[in-house]
């Protein structure tokens, strides 16, 4: 614990007088990195937060979003990455429960999980495989326990999260609008704390994750235990029915001294607490390790004196335990006693607002560094290359990590993992679709336009499905804020995202930064990762696999843009040249135009064209339809450039062939630009130029690949 | 008709069996705490999957000894169709209301993923309207869903017509691929795969009739009076 010169200054300045132990443990867990946003607060306002769809209530930890009907949608991201790195079961999974529990914090059923998940190469790093195979168990342990189904993400490896994890958890909920938690307190209202017991597990975690990651601290990794966690689900819901609850929070990072303190900042109250009065899972925690201590599955809630013998009848109901922890003040001040004796006594928005900090910025050396592109010609024949791009543990099928989730109960889930966005119905005849997207590899080589591109990636795959979007969450990842190289990073990234969310018009609705992810071999490549969620008014379109003699249109424009392509980096080990750049107008004429054809119920299919390039594309349909395909690729562009570049805003229609003309004519007038590229039909996946063949490979050869390399990687120990 | 939905702490697909039967067959469906006593006069009692008691110990174990088992067993005994879905299905085996157990899966993970059942017996209050070997589109999503027995009792389970549902494919590695067994007198019947998430169009775009048939067999058996 270490404050420093300029918060010893703040400090100084607005508390006239020496700090208690428990006022410095207190402040050291709030204004850590994790806590307080100090690098990123100032920035973070510049992100559009508002539209048709949001809802704003004051102390949410969740993005609300109204879908009509009464009903809402909520919203949330998180993230585990220094405990995931150290203990990843432990760390995955707790992961799993805070965001879930924000989710709560709204007064909705949590719906749906998705995961994106970063670690080293697993192909040559035992240690790598160690981490993704036991985040991968520690979220399904979670998820699966508590009934809620983990219905997407994304899973990728690079050589830069080595003896490192990211693991990213969103969480969705839904719920009626009319019982959404209006948090509000009156003066004599209880505290109370309910869950599971506060130990000695993740003691100091906000701290821990606010610095490099150097030594493996278990201690400040906490215990997960769904069971509990599934029991303060369904207890705080028929609290929330009973009208019981007049505020609410999770416990998250920085335990009790952080949702004290912001409950009583952002209510405008004061919160009086003995910490006597904490169950305690060890009778010796001193009463600072009961404030900072981030034991999980407990939850905060301001309740009316008289509905205290309802709420402790539900929670004996669940057996779970509740404490009157304290009380609620007028005088805005978190007054925290141990028995009779003032251990800490600070005005609750001191401990909230945290001292800001001014990160310098100045652009990467790296970047002018950066090779435009390989030094040796390609050799290899372009059919081996996709072999070899189908079985890249970034391409290949992902069926090993999410059969692992459920990802049906629930039965909402109407589109599963694996193919675009996922689709939920709500109970109210709509439907939700939600994807989560990241490029760490273009991010590297141009941080804003691999930020947007993120973003747009994510929203192409809600289109996909039918829907449009109305609103995303980002969660932005980098190293050390201090090093100004990193914080330009960060700048990019959050520039870039806040353009196109104010050009597409779609809202920010919640988010994290996560600094300090770095190991003893330096920083992480910039990570932002976007969730977009999108809505669906009538239905959603449904994969339906190609068959013979359907016809494949490519909407927007393949371009020079191998930079951080697959390609580039996997096939050619090479690092650098020109990332895809998002053309803003192009992007939404596309989307438009897209989901205009669904809608007139003109396509067959819709598949996102990304990692990998317009062959992966074609040969995940080919797959998917056990069919093979021709395509003509003449063009400009070099066929290496036409085959694997990344180049954003591209979808890949199935169309019938008697629907073609309308769908031309509908892109024509949309001023989109696409090409007619072939038809399904054969057993071989085909591309040729002016009838010369660029590449041949059979469509069962490309199966086996790219459904059991990620398995067989993995069963190797 | 009245269908009780048992409910433990840690059962997570009570409220979709819940939906299925009131939305979607129009049943006469009531939640049950495990603490309460059911009702001498409920057509039918349905335990749905989920993680009782959060799995700890093994699967069904610690909810075999809730207070409400006493009147499963009672109206089991009288002949009420009883039906046990993933770990409604373990708990009725760690009752003793069925034989067998429900070991980890081969694969020592978690597996959610649709297959094919066959129908073995089409004589169950759960299974009258469907035919005998009919295939059934269905998801599983379990950790233990392995069904053992030895052989002197699989034996036993051939001879009585016990064996209800088998899956088409090696999914698990369960005795016979076993997905679903009755009691002697067929009233009782439990299955790992999950029919409630099954029986809508919506949701099971390959063919949802079959599914529907488990829930329609149920009807026909006791009929639909309110």
């Amino acid at each position: 614990m270490s404050f420093q010169e300029h918060e010893k200054q703040h400090i100084e300045k607005n508390v006239k007088r020496k700090l208690t132990d428990t006022e410095l443990q207190i402040l050291a867990a709030e204004w850590s990195e994790h806590c307080s946003y100090k690098s990123s607060k100032k920035h973070l306002r510049m992100l559009p937060t508002t539209g048709p769809n949001v809802i704003v209530e004051k102390g949410y930890d969740s993005g609300v979003l109204d879908v009509g009907d009464g009903f809402v949608v909520t919203v949330h991201i998180e993230s585990h990455n220094h405990p995931s790195a150290v203990e990843p079961f432990g760390g995955a999974a707790t992961g799993v429960g805070g965001v879930i529990r924000d989710i709560l914090s709204a007064g909705t059923r949590p719906i749906a999980l998705f995961d994106g998940l970063r670690f080293g190469n697993i192909e040559n790093d035992a240690h790598a495989r160690w981490l993704f195979k036991n985040a991968v168990s520690g979220i399904a342990d979670y998820g699966n326990c508590l009934g809620i189904p983990t219905i997407g993400g994304e899973v990728e490896f690079d050589d830069c999260y080595k003896n490192y994890a990211l693991v990213d958890v969103a969480a969705v909920g839904f719920g009626k609008k009319s019982k959404l938690i209006k948090n509000h307190a009156n003066v004599d209202d209880l505290v109370l704390l309910i869950g599971g017991s506060t130990g000695r597990d993740g003691v100091g975690g906000s701290q821990f994750a606010s610095d490099a990651l150097e030594g493996e601290d278990r201690s400040a990794v906490q215990i997960p235990d769904p069971f509990i966690e599934k029991l303060i689900i369904e207890a705080i819901l028929e609290c929330r029915d009973a009208n019981c609850i007049n505020a609410m929070k999770d416990l998250g990072g920085g335990g009790l001294s952080c949702a004290i303190s912001e409950t009583a900042e952002s209510l405008g109250i004061g919160i009086e607490l003995d910490v006597k009065n904490v169950h305690l899972r060890e009778s010796d925690l001193s009463p600072d390790e009961i404030m900072i201590s981030e034991s999980q599955e407990r939850m905060l809630i301001i309740s009316d004196p008289n509905n205290l013998s309802k709420i402790k009848e539900i929670c004996d109901k669940f057996r779970i335990q509740c404490s009157v922890i304290g009380t609620v003040k007028e005088d805005k001040m978190m007054h925290v006693k141990n028995g009779d004796e003032t251990i800490a006594l600070l005005p609750a928005d001191f401990v909230a607002r945290g001292p800001l900090v001014d990160r310098k910025k100045s652009k990467p050396e790296y970047l002018l560094k950066l090779p435009s592109f390989p030094s040796s010609k390609n050799e290899m024949p372009f059919s081996d290359i996709l072999l070899k791009l189908l079985s890249s543990p970034n391409i290949a099928s992902k069926h090993w990590v999410f059969r692992q989730y459920d990802h049906e109960v629930g039965i909402r889930t109407v589109i599963k993992p694996g193919f675009n966005g996922s689709v939920l119905r709500l109970d109210n005849g709509k439907f939700l679709s939600v994807k989560i997207d990241g490029n760490p590899k273009h991010c590297y080589i141009d941080p804003r336009q691999g930020a947007i591109g993120c973003f747009e990636e994510a929203c192409r795959n809600v289109v996909c499905t039918g829907a449009t979007p109305i609103g995303m969450v980002d969660h932005l990842q980098f190293g050390n804020p201090e090093d100004p190289e990193i914080f330009w990073t960060f700048m990019e990234s959050i520039e870039g995202i806040t353009d196109f969310a104010k050009f597409l018009n779609v809202p920010c609705v919640g988010g994290k930064v996560s600094f300090y992810n770095e190991t003893s071999e330096g920083p992480i490549k910039p990570t932002p990762l976007i969730g977009v969620l999108g809505l669906i008014e009538k239905s959603p379109l449904l994969p339906t696999p190609p068959s013979n003699d359907d016809v494949i249109l490519l909407v927007g424009e393949t371009k020079d843009e191998l930079g951080g392509s697959e390609y580039y980096e996997y096939i050619h080990n090479f690092i650098g040249g020109i990332a895809p750049k998002v053309n803003f107008s192009e992007s939404k004429k596309n989307m438009k135009s897209v989901l205009s054809l669904i809608s007139k119920n003109l396509l067959k299919s819709v598949h996102d064209c990304s990692k990998g390039g317009l062959a992966i594309a074609i040969s995940e349909l080919c797959i998917f339809g056990k069919i093979g395909c021709k395509i003509d690729l003449s063009s400009s562009l070099s066929f290496e450039k036409m085959l694997f570049s990344e180049s954003h805003s591209r979808y890949i229609l199935v169309v019938n062939k008697n629907n073609l003309d309308a769908i031309k004519s509908i892109l024509s007038d949309d001023q989109c630009s696409f090409s007619e590229i072939g038809i399904f039909s054969g057993d071989q996946i085909i591309f040729q130029s002016d009838s010369d063949s660029i590449l041949e490979l059979r469509v069962d050869k490309a199966e086996n690949n790219y459904l059991n390399s990620l398995g067989k990687i993995i069963q190797n120990g | 008709m009245k269908v009780g939905v048992i409910v433990f702490p840690g059962s997570n697909c009570d409220r979709d069996m819940h939906h299925v039967l009131t939305d979607v067959f129009k049943l006469n469906a009531e939640f049950f705490w495990h603490e309460k006593n059911l009702p001498q006069d409920i057509d039918a009692v349905v335990l749905p999957g989920g993680f009782s008691y959060g799995d700890r110990l093994r699967a069904g174990v610690i909810a075999a000894h809730s207070p409400i088992i006493s009147d499963v067993k009672k109206l089991a005994e009288k002949g009420i169709p009883i039906l046990g879905v993933c770990n409604g299905f373990q708990i009725l085996v760690e009752s003793g209301l069925l034989p067998g157990v429900l070991l980890k899966n081969e694969s020592l993970n978690f597996m959610c993923e649709w297959t094919n059942l066959i129908v073995n017996n089409n004589q169950t209050p759960f299974t009258n309207k469907l035919e005998l070997n009919q295939k059934i589109p269905i998801p599983i999503a379990n950790g233990e869903g392995r069904y053992f027995v030895d052989d002197e009792s699989l034996n036993e389970l051939k001879k009585n017509n016990q064996i209800v549902f088998s899956y088409e494919n090696k999914v698990n590695g369960s005795v016979s691929q076993i997905a679903g067994v009755c009691n002697s007198d067929g009233n009782v019947v439990g299955m790992m795969p999950h029919p409630e998430r099954a029986a809508e169009k919506a949701i099971n775009q390959i063919d949802h009739k079959p599914s529907s048939l488990i829930f329609e067999s149920l009807i026909e058996t006791v009929g639909m009076k309110n």
